[in-house]
């Protein structure tokens, strides 16, 4: 039977990536392993210090860990929307090539979401490890916790894919970085609860698919129960990757096959 | 037998801007067809219309017997591709390149390595095989893209500028290869704008300027049908070329007189040679030589292929 087209986008795609494997495990590795030292042990100590009840009843560095979790993912999902998209419409042309074969536009952005997804499972399951290292919650519950970032990487992947796709010149994605993907992370509610943010602000930071994602795996390593009803998180972050996916395929069209 | 390709009132708009306008032609199996013409032309815009990345305006197109806006994944696991431009992935090597490719077809990769094999010995890249794409020459690009395109054994073979940017002994190099895929009866649609290389490769060829078919034919039935048999290149020193041209009339059955040089069309170069002399001009350099598909070119737009 024949492979379905995006399963041999995938596949290139990971052709690829078998060439910077080890730098990318490496600091799929270590980035955890530095946040939750610095911000979870080392500020969470004072945090816990100053707030002898918890933060919503429990340490700092259990509260942070599966926002951080989240965070993690959609940072990657962001990088793999961004600049492998533009090498691949601008630069190497690399998409140019692969249309030029069996594969159309819709089953490309359907292969590279694929990838992106198989992106962030690797970083966020290696990021439930440490966690668990860290005996923030059992191995078990830290991986239940990947399925929200997993939904939130692919929400961006999605988002900065059809964002990129749509930039005649790469001076968009730094600025796309410094002043959406980083204050999402900051801002989110991972390092705190959103309730803190000036009241004008809250709802932005609820709008972000990143809060939905953070709600929900700290539901499932505290037990907290969110502010909004889970599935209906669930249902929101699926429709950003729905939408943002199929907001991708016109200009991909338009630039890749005019 | 039905043609391989046949296009009828082919047209392909961008807004505004008409870059193919109407245009009729067909190709035969195993045939070796050429689109000559200068850059803008709209030879590339044919070419991925062809290719099945480029949806038709208006027409029909039918390449393969299949439609390529309905039809377009069937139909490009049966071509080859190769692009203007170089899109191998410069981090990979040569035989990852080739791998990559070959899966995008589905072949199993058993079979993809030995086609590896064949190629890369065909190409003439064996032991470059895993040096990274990056490293290699653009000679030795083109010809990986070249290998990388017949990775699925296509029923035909586009390749768009096969040889623009390389050094005339790489352009050698590579007409050798392509003349072996000719001879192998391949059918190849080759755009350029280089009359040599459509000389060298065209069974069949259209001249193609302002969107539009001037002129369709063999290479060598074309250069009879518009220019005389024989070509009188002169140059003048800067300035007096203007000032003696008035003079050119009986010289030759027809004249050119481009920015550089004048170019007198004749049955007989060292007759006209001889009347240059005895009307008394004196140019800087005299060259006589075969008429070109240049001429042809000249001929039919009044301007030449390279600016």
């Amino acid at each position: 039977m024949a492979t379905p087209l995006p399963f041999r986008v995938f596949e290139s795609e990971a052709r690829v990536y078998r060439r910077t494997w080890r730098g990318s495990v490496i600091s799929s590795f270590l980035n955890p392993v530095l946040y939750l030292a610095a911000m979870g042990v080392g500020l969470g100590s004072l945090v816990d210090q100053n707030l002898p009840g918890g933060i919503e009843g429990v340490s700092y560095l259990t509260f942070l860990a599966p926002g951080l979790l989240v965070a993690n993912a959609m940072q990657t999902g962001a990088g793999e929307g961004a600049w492998k998209v533009m090498a691949g419409i601008k630069w190497a042309k690399t998409y140019h090539a692969k249309l030029a074969t069996p594969v159309g536009v819709p089953s490309l952005v359907a292969g590279h979401m694929l990838w992106s997804g198989a992106r962030v499972l690797m970083v966020s399951v290696i990021f439930a490890m440490i966690m668990a290292v860290f005996r923030v919650a059992p191995l078990l519950q830290s991986l239940l916790a990947v399925g929200p970032a997993l939904l939130v990487g692919l929400a961006m992947a999605a988002a900065t894919t059809s964002f990129t796709a749509r930039l005649e010149e790469p001076t968009g994605l730094p600025l796309f970085f410094r002043f959406v993907v980083i204050p999402m992370f900051l801002f989110s509610g991972a390092f705190f609860p959103i309730t803190q943010l000036p009241g004008w602000l809250q709802p932005i930071a609820l709008a972000t698919p990143m809060y939905h994602g953070v709600e929900l795996s700290r539901a499932i390593v505290v037990g907290t129960e969110p502010a909004v009803t889970w599935w209906v998180s669930v249902l929101y972050l699926v429709a950003w990757i729905a939408f943002g996916a199929a907001f991708a395929i016109a200009p991909f069209r338009k630039r890749l096959t005019p | 037998m039905p043609p391989l390709i046949h296009a009828r009132g082919l047209t392909k708009r961008f807004g505004d801007f008409t870059a193919v306008d109407g245009i009729d032609f067909a190709v035969a199996e195993g045939e070796s067809f050429g689109f000559l013409g200068p850059n803008g032309a709209g030879k590339t815009s044919t070419m991925r219309m062809i290719g099945a990345v480029s949806p038709i305006t208006e027409g029909t197109l039918s390449v393969l017997g299949l439609d390529p806006e309905h039809q377009g994944p069937q139909l490009r696991s049966r071509l080859g591709v190769v692009p203007q431009e170089d899109n191998l992935d410069e981090e990979l090597t040569v035989f990852d390149n080739l791998m990559m490719y070959g899966r995008y077809f589905d072949l199993s990769r058993a079979v993809i390595r030995e086609r590896i094999d064949e190629l890369l010995a065909f190409v003439q890249l064996t032991e470059k095989r895993h040096s990274k794409v990056d490293a290699l020459s653009g000679g030795m690009k083109r010809r990986l893209t070249i290998a990388r395109g017949l990775i699925n054994e296509p029923d035909l073979l586009i390749l768009d500028e096969p040889t623009t940017g390389l050094d005339p002994q790489a352009r050698h190099v590579l007409w050798d290869r392509l003349y072996r895929l000719k001879q192998q009866g391949v059918t190849l649609i080759i755009t350029t704008h280089y009359m040599d290389e459509a000389e060298q490769l065209c069974d069949r060829l259209v001249v193609m300027d302002k969107a539009k078919i001037v002129a369709e034919g063999s290479p060598r039935a074309l250069i009879e049908q518009y220019a005389p048999r024989e070509v009188v290149e002169v140059r003048f020193p800067a300035g007096v070329l203007d000032d003696v041209a008035d003079r050119f009339e009986d010289l030759a059955s027809r004249t050119e007189v481009l920015a550089d040089r004048a170019l007198f069309y004749t049955d007989d170069a060292e007759e006209t040679i001889a009347g240059i002399a005895a009307a008394g001009l004196e140019p800087e350099t005299i060259l006589a030589r075969r008429s070109s598909l240049e001429d042809v070119f000249l001929r039919l737009t009044g301007r030449s292929l390279i600016d």
